[in-house]
This record gives C-alpha cells, sequence and structure tokens, in this order.
C-alpha cells in the first residue's frame, strides 16, 4: 500500500477504484447491517458467495455487502443493479433462483418482491417502493452502494475529494466561512451551528487542540449514527479530518458505544486504512497538515453522551458532567481548546466541501437546512433508517413513507427526542419537522429517534419509561437531577398502579419545571420533557388513571383486567392450560370460562393462545373487586 | 475457587506501557472483564494496588459504567433490549416471561448458573423490536413464545 503523497495522486486513485467499481456487468448490493444480521443475513451472503463461485459467476458479478440500507423491517435484503431491484426477507433457498432465474434470465422472482401491506401493491424496483421513494437521502447516499471495509469503494464515490480540496485550495477560515453558511446544525439534538462552534475552536489561542466525535448515541430507540459508521465510516472520518483542519487540530477522538460491535470493528479498520494511505498521521496528501485518530469505547453510560461528561470519560474518569462556560471549545479535554460534534454533523461536511454550502442549503428549511436521519420505529409499518428533508411534516414520515399504523389501529402521538424530547400528538402531525418547529411543539429533535405510538400504547406509561431511565443514568452530581428525577418516577408509579391521588399532575408540573431550571446539564435540563409534554397532550389519560383508577390503551396492569367474552368463548380450555398461575375455571364443552381478576398475573398469555379472539382486556378495575 | 490473576498484572503493565497521558481505569476494567466475563473483587483489588489508584475510586469507575459487571453470567446469557421501540413493542411482557421461566429476576443468575438474563438500554436494532439477544446472537421481533422455545433448546 502507498502513501498518497500529492493530489493527483488521489485523484490515480480514484479513477482507478472507479474503473473497478464498474467492471462487473451486474452488482448485488446486499445488506449487511445489524438489522438484516438479526434477520440471518450472514446465511444468505455464504449461499450467494459459494453459489457465485460453483457457478464460475464471479467476474461478470460483483457482491458487495454494504451496510445498512435502511429499511430493516424486511431485512435480510438486496438490491440488483443497474436495474435496481429489490428483494427483501431473502432465505438461503432463494439464492439459486436469484442467479438462474433473475441474473441470467432477467426474470422477476415475486416472492421475493416488496408488498405494501396496506394497500397490497407489488414493487420490484427500488426507487418506487414508497419508503425509499419518499426519502432524500444524502448522507446515506451510498450507504447501499459501497462496501464499508473497502476504502477504495470510497474513493470509487469521490471520497476524500472534499479533504484534498480544503488542503490545496482553502484556508482555515474558508472553511469554517463555508460550513456557516451552509447552515449546518449539530445533528446530536442541540441544533448549534457548527460553523459557529468550529469558529471559537479556532479562535482559541492555545495549544495542543482536539477533536472529538461524539459516537455515544445512547438515546434509546435511535441508531442512526450506528448505521453511519457501519455503513460508511470513511465518511465520518473525512468530515472529522476537514475539521481538524479548519480549527487547527492535531488529535482527534472518536468516542464510540461498545454496544455497538460491528460499528466499533469498521471504524477501527476505516482508521486502520486512512492511516496506511496517509489520509491520517503525518502531511496528510502531501500536504504540511497533521492530524491523527485514537478510538476510545465507552463503557456504556448515557450521561457520557452530554460533551463534559464525555470528555470526562475520555481521560479516564467516571462521566461526570461539569458547568458551562467554559465551553469545550475554549476549554475541553485536559482543559484544551476542543472541538466536539456529532456523527451525523461530521458525516455532511465532506458533501458540503464537495458541493458548496448553497447546494447543501438548497435542502430544508431557512433555520434548519439539509436533511436529518431518523430512526422510524415503534408502532408503524416501515420501520427503518430514513432520511428526509428537514421541513418534513410528521403525518409524511408516518403515513407515506411509514406506511401507516399496522393492524389498522389509530395512530396517538409520535415521540421524537428520546429522554430529552417530548411526544407530538396526532392532531399536531402537520407541523414540519425542523429544529424550532418541534421546540415549540414541547419536543426536540435530539439525536433521531422517532417511535411511532398507536392506541394501545399508555402515554403514562410512556413517561414513566423515560423517567424510569433518566433516573437511572443520571450521573448523581446534582442534587435536582439525582432526587427530583427519582421523586418524579415515584409519583408516576403510584399513578400507574392505581395509587394516584389529587394534586400528582400539578405536582409533577411544578417539579419538572423545577429540575429543568436548576440541573447541571442536559440530561436533568431536559429530563422532565416527557412528562410535560405528556400532561400537556395528554392530560386526560393522566385523570383517568388517578381518578377513574383506569388506563385507555389497556396497559399498566393494575387499571386493566382480562374479561372471557361468554359469546365468543368456545371452551376449549386452550387458555386454562396456559394460566402460569391457575387464574382461569371451566370445564371443556361446558359454559363458557372465566377469569378471577384477583389470581391474575395479567400477563397475557391467554390473550395470546385464544384462538377465537374472545378474551379483551377491560381498561378500569372491575366492579365489586378492590 | 482461586483465581488466576497473572493476567491482571500483563493487562495493567500493558497500558502502563503505552505512554498514553490518560487514565487507564476503563480499558483495564474493559481488559480484565474481557478475561474473566465479569469483574472478580480480587482482580480489582490487585489492579488497583498495581496502578496506583485506590480501590474506591477504581469501584466507582467500575459501578458507574453499565458495561462493567460485578456479579459472573450464567452459561447462557440473554439480554432483552428495553429501549423505547422494543418497550412500546412489548419488551416488559417478555421480561416477565424470562422471570417467570427461570425463576430469577433482570439481573439475576439461576442457582445451577445455567442462565442470566439483564434488561440492556438499547442494543440499535430498533426496527426489528422487541430484540432480545442470546449469547451474542441477535433476534428480531421477539414474542414470548419464541423466548420460551429458545430456553427450551439451550436447556
Amino acid at each position: 500500500m502507498t502513501i498518497i503523497g500529492s493530489p493527483s495522486d488521489l485523484e490515480d486513485l480514484q479513477e482507478k477504484a472507479e474503473t473497478e467499481y464498474q467492471s462487473h456487468e451486474t452488482l448485488i448490493s446486499m445488506c449487511g447491517g445489524t438489522g438484516c444480521r438479526g434477520g440471518g443475513c450472514q446465511d444468505v451472503i455464504d449461499e450467494l458467495k459459494s453459489s457465485l463461485k460453483e457457478k464460475d459467476m464471479e467476474d461478470e458479478i460483483g457482491l458487495k455487502i454494504t451496510g445498512c440500507q435502511g429499511f430493516c423491517e424486511m431485512g435480510p435484503l438486496m438490491v440488483i443493479r443497474p436495474e435496481g431491484n429489490f428483494y427483501c426477507n431473502i432465505e438461503p433457498e432463494d439464492v439459486d433462483d436469484i442467479l438462474e432465474r433473475t441474473i441470467k434470465q432477467g426474470e422477476p422472482i415475486e416472492r421475493l418482491e416488496y408488498v405494501e401491506p396496506e394497500s397490497g401493491e407489488k414493487f420490484i424496483k427500488e426507487q418506487d417502493i414508497p419508503f425509499y421513494k419518499n426519502q432524500g437521502r444524502i448522507v446515506f447516499e451510498n450507504n447501499g452502494h459501497i462496501s464499508p471495509t473497502n476504502i477504495e469503494d470510497y474513493f470509487a464515490v469521490d471520497g476524500y475529494s472534499g479533504l484534498k480540496k480544503v488542503l490545496f485550495e482553502m484556508d482555515q477560515e474558508e472553511v469554517i466561512d463555508e460550513v456557516k453558511e451552509s447552515g449546518l446544525r449539530g445533528r446530536g439534538g442541540g441544533g448549534f451551528p457548527t460553523g459557529k462552534k468550529w469558529e471559537l475552536c479556532y479562535q482559541q489561542e492555545s495549544e495542543p487542540k482536539y477533536l472529538i466525535c461524539n459516537s455515544d448515541e445512547g438515546d434509546p430507540g435511535a441508531y442512526m449514527d450506528r448505521s453511519i459508521k457501519e455503513g460508511n465510516p470513511h465518511l465520518v472520518l473525512e468530515g472529522m479530518i476537514i475539521g481538524a483542519y479548519a480549527i487547527g487540530a492535531e488529535k482527534g477522538f472518536i468516542y464510540i458505544r461498545a454496544e455497538y460491535p460491528l460499528a466499533v470493528k469498521h471504524i477501527t479498520k476505516a482508521v486502520d486504512q486512512a492511516r496506511e494511505y496517509g489520509l491520517l498521521g503525518e502531511n496528510i496528501l502531501g500536504s504540511d497538515f497533521s492530524f491523527d485518530i485514537e478510538i476510545m469505547e465507552g463503557a456504556g453510560a448515557f450521561v457520557c453522551g452530554e460533551e463534559t461528561a464525555l470528555m470526562a470519560s475520555i481521560e479516564g474518569k467516571r462521566g461526570m458532567p461539569r458547568p458551562r462556560p467554559p465551553y469545550p471549545a475554549e476549554s475541553g479535554l485536559w482543559e484544551q481548546p476542543t472541538n466536539i460534534n456529532n456523527v451525523e454533523s461530521y458525516a455532511n461536511i465532506p458533501l458540503i466541501i464537495r458541493n458548496g454550502a448553497d447546494w447543501f442549503n438548497s435542502v430544508g428549511t431557512d433555520n434548519s437546512t439539509g436533511t436529518k436521519i431518523f430512526s422510524l420505529v415503534g408502532k408503524v409499518n416501515n420501520t427503518g433508517l430514513i432520511e428526509v428533508p428537514m421541513g418534513i411534516t410528521l403525518k409524511e414520515v408516518v403515513f407515506d413513507i411509514g406506511g401507516g399504523i399496522p393492524g389498522g389501529k389509530e395512530a396517538k402521538a409520535v415521540q421524537t427526542g428520546g429522554p430529552s424530547g417530548g411526544c407530538i400528538p396526532r392532531d399536531m402531525f402537520d407541523i414540519p419537522v425542523d429544529f424550532d418547529r418541534l421546540q415549540e411543539a414541547g419536543s426536540i429533535m435530539g439525536s433521531g429517534g422517532l417511535v411511532v405510538m398507536d392506541e394501545n400504547t399508555c402515554m403514562v406509561d410512556v413517561a414513566k419509561f423515560f423517567l424510569d431511565f433518566t433516573q437511572d443514568e443520571s450521573c448523581g452530581e446534582c442534587p435536582p437531577c439525582r432526587i427530583g428525577t427519582r421523586r418524579m418516577l415515584e409519583i408516576l408509579d403510584r399513578i400507574t398502579s392505581g395509587e394516584g391521588r389529587e394534586g400528582d399532575i400539578e405536582f409533577l408540573q411544578e417539579l419538572g419545571e423545577r429540575i429543568i431550571d436548576t440541573s447541571l446539564c442536559g440530561l436533568g435540563q431536559t429530563a422532565p420533557n416527557p412528562v410535560l409534554s405528556t400532561i400537556r397532550y395528554f392530560r386526560d389519560e393522566y385523570e383517568a388513571h388517578i381518578y377513574d383508577k383506569s388506563c385507555p390503551a389497556g396497559v399498566c396492569q393494575d387499571l386493566i383486567y382480562y374479561h372471557i367474552i361468554d359469546e365468543e368463548c368456545q371452551s376449549c380450555d386452550r387458555c386454562r392450560q396456559i394460566c402460569p398461575v391457575d387464574a382461569i375455571e371451566g370445564e371443556p364443552g361446558g359454559d363458557p370460562y372465566v377469569i378471577y381478576d384477583d389470581i391474575c398475573i395479567r400477563c397475557g398469555n391467554c390473550q395470546d393462545e385464544c384462538p377465537f379472539d374472545a378474551i379483551e382486556i377491560v381498561p378500569g378495575q372491575r366492579e365489586g373487586e378492590e | 475457587m482461586e483465581l488466576e490473576l497473572d493476567r491482571v498484572d500483563e493487562i495493567v503493565e500493558e497500558y502502563a506501557n503505552k505512554g498514553n497521558d490518560k487514565s487507564p481505569m476503563i480499558p483495564v476494567l474493559q481488559d480484565i472483564q474481557t478475561t474473566y466475563g465479569w469483574l472478580p473483587e480480587d482482580a480489582l483489588i490487585r489492579a488497583s494496588k498495581l496502578m496506583g489508584v485506590s480501590l474506591a475510586k477504581l469501584s466507582g469507575v467500575a459501578t458507574f459504567y453499565n458495561e462493567f459487571r460485578l456479579k459472573p453470567l450464567g452459561e447462557n446469557h440473554i439480554v432483552v433490549c428495553t429501549g423505547t421501540a422494543c418497550h412500546v413493542r412489548g419488551a416488559p411482557m417478555l421480561i416477565e416471561e424470562l422471570e417467570r421461566n427461570l425463576g430469577i429476576e433482570a439481573g439475576g443468575v439461576t442457582e445451577d448458573r445455567k442462565f442470566s438474563f439483564e434488561g440492556a438500554r438499547c442494543v440499535g436494532s430498533c426496527a426489528v423490536a422487541p430484540v432480545v439477544v442470546i449469547n451474542g446472537e441477535f433476534h428480531g421481533n421477539m414474542t414470548k413464545k419464541k423466548i420460551t422455545e429458545a430456553i427450551e433448546e439451550l436447556e
């Protein structure tokens, strides 16, 4: 392997890589992301490899194992190019048909085509599928095309051209101005303008300066950053090197969750490759700029997503935040000027530099430019990762891309921003998704979790879920967060177990506002949001729990009961057999069965087992019982 | 059972020699855990002496981060993801099923040391929620039935 010593060396490599990339008549892009791995894609990949060899098709058919292509729900999946045919839910047994029928004879295989769940319509081309059609992919553009473990593939798609441009055509201030003009705002949740952050750090005189990539994606329900690192790690590295050049850093860190083993593997490999090619290290591309990156695996603490806590963790200590100011730009890692951005922010940088600020800010809204990647999950038909222009409405996201709610149920709300965010009710689904509008609605953009909830999701239970999370993850440093979140959780526990009392709602609101005002870091300052936003929009559900002792969504176990509908029950005895606590009584073939509430533990096994849908959940407590 | 502690010496030595300017508590603990599968008290005591940091400080780090375990795992380890997407798609029911089935609470180990299970924050496979990780292998769209079958298979 040779060190790239000049811009023209890089151009030669890119050209060579592009020719190599296009050398196959047909290219199979098989998704090897974590979601598809969970669906068993490795077996399909093994079968593909051995079959291609057996059939002597290796020369004309290229096989790319890509990172996450987004449509995790349908995995294992592949796209066959150049036609763009999309196959999903593939099993190893399908491989022979794919090679013999589709590739050799151009015949589609119907059973592997995507069927839209609501309309039953079939789609063969990737670009026609509503899930993909309604997105606008720029950061994710190459995820389905390149092999993340192969730096040549990244060269083939113009990789490191942005770095070349800044090193040889732009000075530091010009880079910062370009990023400022693009309007890029921090994708980790805060939405602080990235260019401004860089400028602050650039202006500091103290040396050395550090640059950190915050890859501690701790937000439950979100996995965008994971997929960028898994699918296109060099895009992140290129963004980091450009950032380091702009602020004048010579050392960088990637702080990554150890819970994401595949991402750790891919980013580690990418750093090694970049070093071998001289894209990291001394005199990058023959310029006088030097920079290197170290990878640090986080040990699992949500608070470490907070920048000052993250830096404490890199320093090897407990990840406890400290008050700001001073901001990291002034005094960060080992009290030196430090710039810290999120994975997705860095991934946008090479694209801004290559295509210009005007290209970037032509997408999105005035104050939120570009695209945002969301993990669209929960009670929605098409789950997966989506990249959409800022300003798209929630309605378009949930219904056009997400394909609506499964089982003909009604959407109730969308939760954004994870434990720091809030729930947006269905009647507000027309609001455009951007930093400011989400905040006005009592939520936040956050890092990009978008959890859809339906009529069977209890909003009090969701609020309790997040509080349980934040009080557990509270680092314990400041009392408002440490004690306050605990108190709020206790109240929510009481409410969901039927012990709610008058004044609880008002007390939760007051306590929540105090915690927001007085906590030290972002964790505490946002922890009450899920509670406050659900009270704001779903107060009636709280009231039903407190005053009627009833959980309208049928979730909170103390506020519901299971009931056998006499007319439906066929006395088949299955429910009685599966009940783990003998709470059901009846004789096979006899009278309809009965559930005893005082014995029933509300595990729901009987309902799952009943073939006649004769068992229902009834909100409230049965008359005549405690 | 007497614990073989020589590996601890090697790990501490390895990081001391790296000449890095950062305090190596986290990577040392990570490597100790990779070696033993958990953080035995004796290994912590040994490491704290060798590193010249107080046991309190080292324990402080060990208990702060979710990754570190102060108890050994069972032969088979089951992780139920309790992230938001998994929660709304029924993860709590899976945990209850496991608690009933194995007779232990989340975070515990069965008496015969055959099974341990715990809830995890988010394993980042939200699209196929609820997710259960059995011995390192991801299983999406889990149901109570599937989990019971998986346990029976391992028994």
